[in-house]
């Protein structure tokens, strides 16, 4: 038994290669900053939106943690544990592309927006100090953005990285 | 013991510090061995990719850290004041996280990245005040 030769086997169609997404600074897709925005926003709004419903709820003894659950019909409450599960996963997605020393400040931001919304939402004074402090997180996520998200290693990827980098 | 002391409240500072610092980074090497979640959904679809990450035992792992890590701050609330427990933990975990993620993670910590959590730290600490 011969082997075919390599001339004579069935053409492959040419397949132009994909255009790479445009990428930013710190080598990340348009879709990979969004998912960092999404990480941002889900945690400063669902924290904002438990802090209203447990104010508006009223305090919860320790020695009744039956009402923890009851707060839980809360539409306010719901509202920010859906949130902060929607925050979880996209933080996760985050972790598994990019170091955890360049997701925690590029998402710290998200403490900024928490004190915006209480001034503008909840009507809370912003103290000189808070303001300075706004201002140091916002020089933090914009000296971190600029760098890059990950560590170069020599090992290869995870198998289920390699896997849908072929597929996908 | 009393639980006011300024020793005291220091350990449960750092009982929150530790237990986050932990959880952050045993669930980033939990990721970091599973591998990119969004091309693994691209490859085997939201069903695989949630397989993918209820097969991690190091990942719930960190789950348990972040957890301990609630109750912990929740204990500390309840014997010392918010206005020292809330920045210290918050600022100090930032610092933490960046020195346990150079040696334990092996990630590039350069001078940008010290920098950026150094100030998110101070910022941290200013804003929750």
């Amino acid at each position: 038994m011969t082997s075919e030769p390599i001339l004579n086997s069935t053409p492959i169609p040419y397949r132009a290669p994909r255009p790479e997404p445009a990428r930013g600074a710190a080598g990340l897709s348009a879709g990979k900053y969004a998912i960092l925005g999404v990480v941002t926003l889900t945690g400063a709004f669902g924290d904002t939106l438990l802090s209203i419903g447990m104010k508006r709820f009223g305090p919860v003894p320790l020695a009744r943690p039956e009402l923890m659950i009851r707060a839980l019909y809360s539409p306010w409450v719901a509202g920010g544990v859906l949130l902060l599960l929607a925050f979880f996963a996209s933080y996760l997605s985050a972790l598994s592309w990019a170091d955890l020393t360049y997701v925690l400040p590029a998402t710290s931001f998200g403490y900024a927006v928490i004190a915006l919304l209480s001034k503008l939402w909840l009507h809370e004074r912003i103290s000189p100090g808070r303001w300075m402090g706004i201002a140091l997180i916002v020089a933090g996520v914009g000296f971190v953005a600029r760098g890059p998200a990950l560590t170069a290693t020599s090992e290869p990827p995870p198998t289920g990285a390699l896997q849908g980098a072929e597929e996908g | 013991m009393n639980l006011h002391s300024d020793s005291a409240v220091a350990a449960m500072i750092g009982a929150v510090v530790l237990s986050a610092t932990a959880g952050d980074i045993v669930i980033s090497s939990a990721l970091k061995k599973i591998g990119d979640l969004g091309q693994i959904r691209r490859a085997r679809g939201w069903g695989g990719t949630l397989c993918a990450i209820a097969g991690s035992g190091r990942l719930f792992c960190g789950v348990g850290f972040m957890a301990a890590s609630f109750f912990a701050l929740l204990f500390a609330l309840s014997h010392a004041e918010v206005s020292l427990v809330a920045p210290a933990a918050g600022s100090l975990t930032f610092v933490a996280n960046a020195i346990a993620a150079k040696w334990i993670l092996r990630e590039n910590v350069d001078g940008r990245r010290w920098l950026a959590a150094l100030l998110v730290c101070c910022g941290v600490a200013l804003l929750r005040a």
